[in-house]
């Protein structure tokens, strides 16, 4: 190395060496990769909707907004509100049970629990959220629908109760987490005001953080209801696949997601109108969840307290 | 100060207390009980939810170790799968448990973490870093029986793979990238600012920055929400169900062009054919304990190693 090498000139000598060609093949690498998660979203939209298609295409409209089901029979008929009227029964009794459990432990952990309480209790809650739903499923069908039985003797062995009743304990602690993220993000400073004028905890808890947090709550309840209906097996296992059209939450009822496994799990011919249906009932659903959840982030946009 | 301002001074604070403590007597007095004491008891309340919620917990984690009891043993791990309850094992749902994450692991680190690097390292803003990101965040709320009809169509059918464990470990992979690109775009956030600038300054390249400074101080956090990921993947049903998983595989899986079944699938048929043999509710009660133990074991990894080598600068 002679003595006029400078350091700039040993950099420029190793940049431009073989590290060039790298530097400019690694981005390319990682917007390849990160592209691929956008290629799986237009890819679900594709299959959803080219499939969809030949469905909508093979089966009169009339005949879909009917309440007639039965796509195995030798003249089958594809009405969907069976499914759609599935899914909002369980979706219902799943949001009534989270809903009110799910805000009362928020405001618990965020307004009356100790800090000692909060982290013992915290964790506790999260595991409920990481038990996979095959485990809820079981759950329900062996333990909660023979309970069931008992009180309500008239309840049939497949029903839409108690599925629902387990699905609202599986989102309880997506509705405890969310909302308490919001409750806390209300500032002190209005809490302390409030306590100032001498305010109870619970007022504190109803008038003042409640309020502030409204956007966050109300967006996690949506939140749920989306998760709600995208379930699967919970209500696979436990609420059957009757196809009648009924009000009756004690008897089956088939989900938009149950309708899907049911049918692929068993012999769905390809190019049949019965496996086009699968991906027409599969575009709905997809339509109901990306709604809910551009509902819930229009929530927690228009609605947020700006402080 | 003359002996009447005086007087007149004290008479009038006298009056002015004794006005403020009568009002407080006669209008504050039962109404604060009633406040204090109904704040009080709402307390215990909106405590109930969650004494309800730890204990659905522990009756679950009780109903599911009650059914197990004489049926989860070695010779139920051991086993090969059968039609009769006291014969079934589940070596074979074991094994392929572990070829599917064995597809999992690296196509999800390879894709979430390039991602992330993406997003934080190159695109930090600008229109493809938002497209990329609201995609992302909507992928996470496709239910996963939509990613199963995804597999079915482009894994199983177009690619040929059927339901192959190659065609349910791309599925699922796919199915659980946002999670391991959300967590690994929040470990790369957090390296603090100065050493990248450091390195930067000393005359690293990017790339150079990237791999030697940013993911190895990043790693911990990558490492946690990849067994997190990983761990949703092993408890996940539905996408596999709708891949056309047969119901009984008498065999076990030798390479990941074969059909197999997993730990979720098995406990669904096991828990349909109840109606059939009662005795499946007992092996479907042993294969979630297994199940439960995985994750339990895994989600304390998780947790260790963000605790334990998660550098604080």
């Amino acid at each position: 190395m002679n003595e006029n090498t400078k350091v700039r000139d040993i950099i420029h000598n190793n940049i431009s060496n073989k590290k060039n060609t790298i530097e400019k093949i690694m981005p390319m690498f990682f917007l390849v990769m990160a592209s691929i998660s956008v290629v799986t979203t237009i890819g679900i939209l594709l299959t959803l909707v080219i499939d969809a298609s030949k469905f909508f295409a093979a089966v009169p409209i009339k005949e879909i907004f009917s309440t007639d089901l039965a796509p195995l029979n030798a003249d089958p008929s594809f009405g969907i509100l069976p499914l759609i009227n599935g899914t909002l029964f369980t979706t219902i009794i799943a949001i009534l049970v989270a809903a009110p459990i799910g805000l009362s432990a928020a405001i618990y952990l965020s307004q009356f629990a100790s800090d000692k309480v909060r982290r013992l209790l915290k964790p506790i809650i999260e595991v409920l959220a990481g038990i996979p739903t095959i485990v809820y499923g079981f759950f329900a069908y062996s333990f909660v629908t023979p309970i069931l039985m008992k009180l309500i003797p008239s309840l049939g062995a497949k029903n839409v109760l108690s599925p629902g009743i387990v699905m609202g304990i599986m989102i309880i602690p997506m509705i405890t987490s969310l909302s308490e993220d919001a409750m806390n993000s209300v500032p002190e400073i209005m809490k302390e005001g409030a306590y100032g004028l001498g305010s109870t905890k619970l007022e504190v808890a109803l008038k003042v953080v409640i309020p502030g947090a409204i956007s966050g709550i109300l967006s996690s309840i949506v939140l749920s209801i989306s998760r709600a209906i995208g379930e699967t097996m919970i209500v696979t296992i436990a609420s059957g696949s009757s196809k009648n059209f009924t009000f009756d939450i004690t008897q089956s009822m088939q989900t938009m997601t149950g309708y899907i496994v049911e049918f692929t799990s068993g012999d769905a011919a390809s190019g049949t109108t019965g496996y086009y249906s699968l991906y027409a009932v599969g575009l709905l659903l997809f339509i109901f969840t990306l709604g809910m959840n551009m509902l819930a982030q229009y929530i927690s946009h228009r609605y947020r307290e700006e402080y | 100060m003359s002996y009447e301002s005086q007087f007149i001074k004290e008479n009038k604070s006298e009056s002015k207390f004794e006005f403020i403590s009568n009002y407080k007597i006669e209008i504050d007095k039962k109404r604060t009980d009633r406040r204090i004491k109904l704040s009080n008891t709402s307390r215990y309340i909106f405590s109930l939810s969650l004494i309800f919620a730890v204990s659905v917990l522990l009756i679950l984690l009780y109903r599911i170790g009650v059914d197990s009891i004489g049926w989860l043993n070695v010779d139920f791990l051991t086993g090969r799968l059968s039609i009769f309850p006291e014969k079934a094992g589940i070596y074979s749902v074991i094994i392929g448990s572990v070829y599917l994450t064995l597809i999992v692991i690296p196509v999800t680190l390879i894709l979430g973490v390039s991602t992330a690097v993406y997003l934080e390292e190159y695109a930090p803003s600008g229109i493809i870093n938002r497209v990329i990101n609201t995609n992302i965040s909507n992928l996470a709320s496709v239910p996963s029986v939509i990613f199963g009809l995804l597999g079915l169509t482009v894994f199983s059918r177009m690619l040929n793979l059927g339901s192959s464990i190659l065609a349910g470990g791309l599925t699922l992979s796919l199915l659980v990238l946002p999670i391991i690109v959300v967590s690994s775009q929040e470990a790369i956030r957090a390296v603090p600012g100065f050493l990248k600038e450091a390195s930067l300054a000393m005359g690293a390249t990017k790339w150079t920055t990237i791999r030697k400074v940013i993911l190895p101080v990043a790693i911990p956090g990558i490492l946690t929400g990849s067994i997190l990921s990983i761990s949703r993947a092993i408890g996940e049903t539905a996408p596999l169900v709708v891949l056309g998983i047969p119901t009984l595989i008498l065999t076990t899986p030798s390479t990941i062009f074969d059909d197999f079944t997993a730990l979720p699938i098995q406990i669904y048929y096991w828990t349909l054919d109840t109606v059939l043999t009662a005795e499946y509710a007992n092996l479907a009660a042993a294969t979630i304990v297994v199940l439960l133990v995985v994750l339990f074991v895994m989600n304390s990894a998780a947790i260790i190693i963000r605790n334990k080598f998660q550098k604080k600068f």
